[in-house]
């Protein structure tokens, strides 16, 4: 077993006997086992409902639902991807009542992967980048530009940028959370990152560092 | 095997993610040497993965931590 494989199995030994001990009725315990997904339940229901306060009250929910069937956790995915699925089912059980969620068209033509194809998948194409570095999110509203432009992806692409590369869950338990295949997973958040890729390149180019920007001259030309 | 800037293209988000075999890495990396479009491309998705991912892209509502383990305390007195 590899190192990552070991360690993995200890946190799941771990988080198993956590949950028999809370089931035992050391309920205190329940706090310390959602810390790790609080942040990803609220994530997940704040770009399914859009609603910072809607996320908020939909999470407590979710967590007090996990609380009440904390029995029925099999141990045979982790327990965050069990966690995520619950407040997944929250979160569109919220939108069918509000019916604002815009549903799929039932019949659309699938391509050569049996995936929809809802867009143009081709990157925006440029001859040179830049990193843009991660001290950049400093400044809050790049932050809010990208959030914006996960939040206006396609609902089926977003699912999967969020538990892949938000949540940073692997290909099979995406799969398992979204009730698709590995396969639709990879070729779903292929589009998803072209289509970010190409919506952010420009709103990035502006957060350039700045050695990066004092090699241009006006208009944009190199000097 | 040869392959051009589409096929490149194609295979982005799973040479990011270390899925493509040995045979088709070593030639989107030779691509990858001579094609400064294809470089830039793969350099900005990779950019973008990486910033998405940044816990700061989506803030969490102060106090929201609080309110939550608050409720939940009063479940796990009563419940």
């Amino acid at each position: 077993m590899t190192d990552s494989g070991n360690s993995e199995a200890v946190s799941r030994e771990a988080t198993a006997l956590t949950i028999a001990r809370i089931l035992g009725g050391e309920k205190q315990l329940f706090h310390a086992l959602i810390r790790p997904v609080e942040r990803a339940v609220f994530v997940m229901l704040f770009l399914l409902l859009r609603s910072e306060s809607d996320a908020e009250d939909a999470a407590q929910e979710t967590f007090i639902k996990i609380y009440r069937n904390l029995q029925s956790f099999r141990g045979d995915s982790r327990f965050s991807t069990w966690a995520l699925s619950i407040a997944r089912n929250e979160g569109l059980a919220i939108l069918r009542k509000r019916s604002t969620r815009p549903e799929e068209p039932l019949e659309q033509s699938l391509d050569e992967f049996g995936e929809v194809r809802t867009g143009d998948f081709t990157p925006a194409l440029l001859t040179d980048w830049r990193e843009v570095p991660l001290e950049a999110l400093e400044r809050k509203e790049l932050g809010q530009r990208i959030c914006e432009a996960i939040l206006n992806l396609p609902p089926m692409y977003r699912d999967v940028v969020q538990l892949r590369d938000i949540d940073e869950l692997d290909v099979q338990e995406t799969a398992q959370v979204l009730g698709i295949t590995a396969g639709s997973v990879k070729v779903r958040l292929h589009r998803a990152r072209t289509m970010l890729q190409k919506e952010l390149v420009p709103v990035l180019k502006a957060y350039l560092p700045s050695s990066a920007r004092a090699r241009r001259g006006l208009f944009g030309r190199r000097v | 095997m040869k392959i051009d800037c589409r096929h490149v293209w194609d295979h982005i988000s799973a040479y990011i993610d270390g899925d493509v075999d040995a045979d088709l890495r070593a030639e989107i990396d030779r691509h990858l040497e001579h094609c400064e479009i294809c470089s830039a491309v793969m350099d900005s998705t990779r950019n973008v993965v990486v910033l998405i991912a940044d816990d700061r892209v989506f803030e969490i509502p102060s106090g929201y931590g609080e309110r939550l383990h608050r409720r939940l305390d009063i479940l796990l007195e009563t419940g």
